[in-house]
């Protein structure tokens, strides 16, 4: 999987998912800040926070052993960085889960040491 | 073989968002016989498969996964006396409201005084598109690939192309990529996204995805299996262009090419069927033109959030307690810049919501309610999509005081390409 690289050109257009307006960004690099034109406030958040830290909230879905279902949804609790996401996802592909497995129950804390956890969401019950 | 033969106030067809909101709003308005039935071995419809979040942010203010949505009605109906049957096919559905259902038990006869209709849709699939080429394994529509990476526990593919813009598409584009699939495209008939700003930016672009506008499948190259596509670019009325033309190579297509609601039990209660969406006209409570029968959720008309389905299907299973007077006094049309509206009538729009699909995107909307050639209601909003319905408030709306027929309009500068 190829992630989008982080820009480091001077110039940079992004659109703002903010909210449905969907505004398009021009982003300058000024040394080592980033302005942001063509959004409101909480755009030019969002743009910095694509610049400098860009982050998703992971979900996919793990084999699961004994279960009723033969995969078990899972996302993180919070969103996750987002040039990790490959690393993230041979991790996960390689945990062996077992059911039972309760909705909302954390399987795994402090992902890679990013302070971030996986969560069940799907209640899987053991198989009779 | 003699049916087990049953009684019910309530009988609900599809165990899906909107049938588990109708059942638990049923029960909840008093109704203690409920029927839930389910084709499915689960309940919860496509929520299972949908395991990325943007769910419930309307309705709670937080934002669910398709599982934890699911997982939360179904707790609740826990709760409640309503009698879920799952892994029970409908196989009749009658205009006296017997529905005819079959299960490992048998076959079951349901009388009940109000029967909700809550199948939902299918996926639109290559038949229906028409491709040309031989019928290799292969080509799945995005649901189906959904189903399989997400419950059933196979990729189906590992170079791939898809065509359709739609969400399930984008959503699905970033879940092969995340398990190893190379996505090698994604070809746009129209001009526009189909699917969500947020998804283009997070499916797409953060995996370096090329999206095409204006480009279609126009051949399907493979005999046993899918070895590639021929793909074109089109002119506005979408037919391709000679010369544009090329070939590229993968092993599956997926098509998300939209959704048709599924009424198939309809036609056979007959109840009168819109031919703009496909499904049951309504008014709104979601009741249909035939008395007794309600409809909720996308069997009346494909919704783009989960949220808008629970709100109408909770409407539908209060009314289907509590019926009102079968008089209709306005029925709506669509006019200029309108792909559809829901619901089509309003018996007296005092509460409810208005559904308004826009035909195109547009910047400086304007939507218009308009009784013979008067303008009763306008509102500006700054922007529409067709993937997102503009949801208005019925009471907000003065409606006039003399029956007959409103046309909903839309007008604005349209917007192409992403933004």
């Amino acid at each position: 999987m190829k992630l989008k690289e982080q820009k480091s050109e001077e110039f940079l257009e992004l659109i703002c998912i903010v909210c449905p307006l969907g505004c398009s960004l021009s982003v300058v690099k000024d040394n080592d800040c980033f302005q942001v034109r063509g959004g409101c406030k909480r755009g030019e958040r969002y743009a910095q926070e694509e610049m400098t830290n860009p982050r998703r909230v992971v979900t996919t879905t793990l084999r699961i052993k004994n279960g009723v279902w033969r995969r078990i949804p899972v996302r993180t609790s919070s969103p996750f960085p987002r040039d990790k996401i490959p690393e993230l996802m041979r991790f996960l592909n390689s945990l062996e889960v077992e059911a039972p497995q309760k909705r909302g129950d954390i399987m795994v804390k402090n992902l890679l040491g990013e302070g971030v956890d996986l969560v069940v969401t799907r209640t899987i019950e053991r198989r009779e | 073989m003699v049916p087990h033969s049953i009684k019910g106030d309530v009988v609900v067809i599809g165990g899906g968002p909107a049938g588990m909101a109708a059942a638990l709003s049923s029960w909840e308005a008093g109704a203690r016989s409920v029927f839930l039935l389910e084709r499915n071995e689960y309940l919860g419809g496509i929520l299972p498969q949908c395991i990325h979040p943007g769910f419930g942010l309307q309705i709670w203010g937080e934002e669910l996964t398709g599982p934890e949505y699911a997982e939360t009605f179904i707790e609740k109906l826990n709760r409640t006396g309503v009698e879920v049957m799952t892994d029970t096919t409908v196989l009749e559905l009658s205009p006296e409201r017997v529905v005819k259902a079959v299960n490992s038990e048998g076959v079951w006869e349901l009388k009940a005084d109000s029967i909700i209709l809550s199948m939902g849709c299918r996926e639109r699939t290559r038949g229906m598109l028409r491709i040309p080429g031989h019928r290799p394994a292969g080509i799945f529509t995005a649901g189906l690939a959904q189903y399989l990476v997400n419950i059933a526990g196979y990729l189906p593919g590992e170079e791939i192309v898809i065509l359709g813009s739609g969400d399930i598409g984008l959503i699905m584009a970033r879940r092969l990529t995340l398990e190893g699939a190379r996505v090698k495209m994604v070809v746009e008939i129209k001009n526009s996204l189909s699917g969500l700003v947020r998804n283009y930016v997070q499916c797409i672009q953060d995996f370096n995805i090329p999206l095409l506008f204006s480009h279609t499948v126009t051949e399907v190259r493979g005999k046993e299996r899918v070895e590639a596509v021929m793909i074109s670019e089109v002119d506005e009325g979408g037919n391709p262009l000679s010369g544009s033309e090329r070939e590229v190579e993968c092993d599956t297509l997926l098509l998300s090419v939209g959704l048709i609601p599924e009424n198939e039990l309809s036609r056979q209660a007959k109840i009168p069927l819109s031919p703009l969406t496909g499904g049951p006209w309504v008014d709104e409570d979601f009741s249909t033109d035939l008395e007794g029968f309600f409809a909720c959720g996308n069997v009346v008309s494909v919704f783009d959030l989960v949220d808008y389905v629970t709100l109408v299907a909770e409407r539908a299973g209060r009314a289907a307690v509590f019926p009102s007077s079968p008089q209709k006094k306005y029925i709506l049309q669509t006019g200029e810049g309108v792909h559809t509206v829901i619901p089509q009538r309003i018996r007296e729009g005092k509460d409810g919501f208005l559904f308004i699909r826009p035909q195109k995107s547009m910047r400086s909307v304007t939507v218009f309610l308009r009784w013979e050639e008067k303008i009763f209601y306008e509102k500006k909003i700054s922007i529409c999509r067709p993937s997102e319905m503009i949801k208005l408030n019925l009471s907000e709306i003065p409606w006039p005081q003399v029956k007959g027929e409103i046309k909903v309009e839309i007008e604005g500068t349209e917007i192409r390409g992403i933004s």
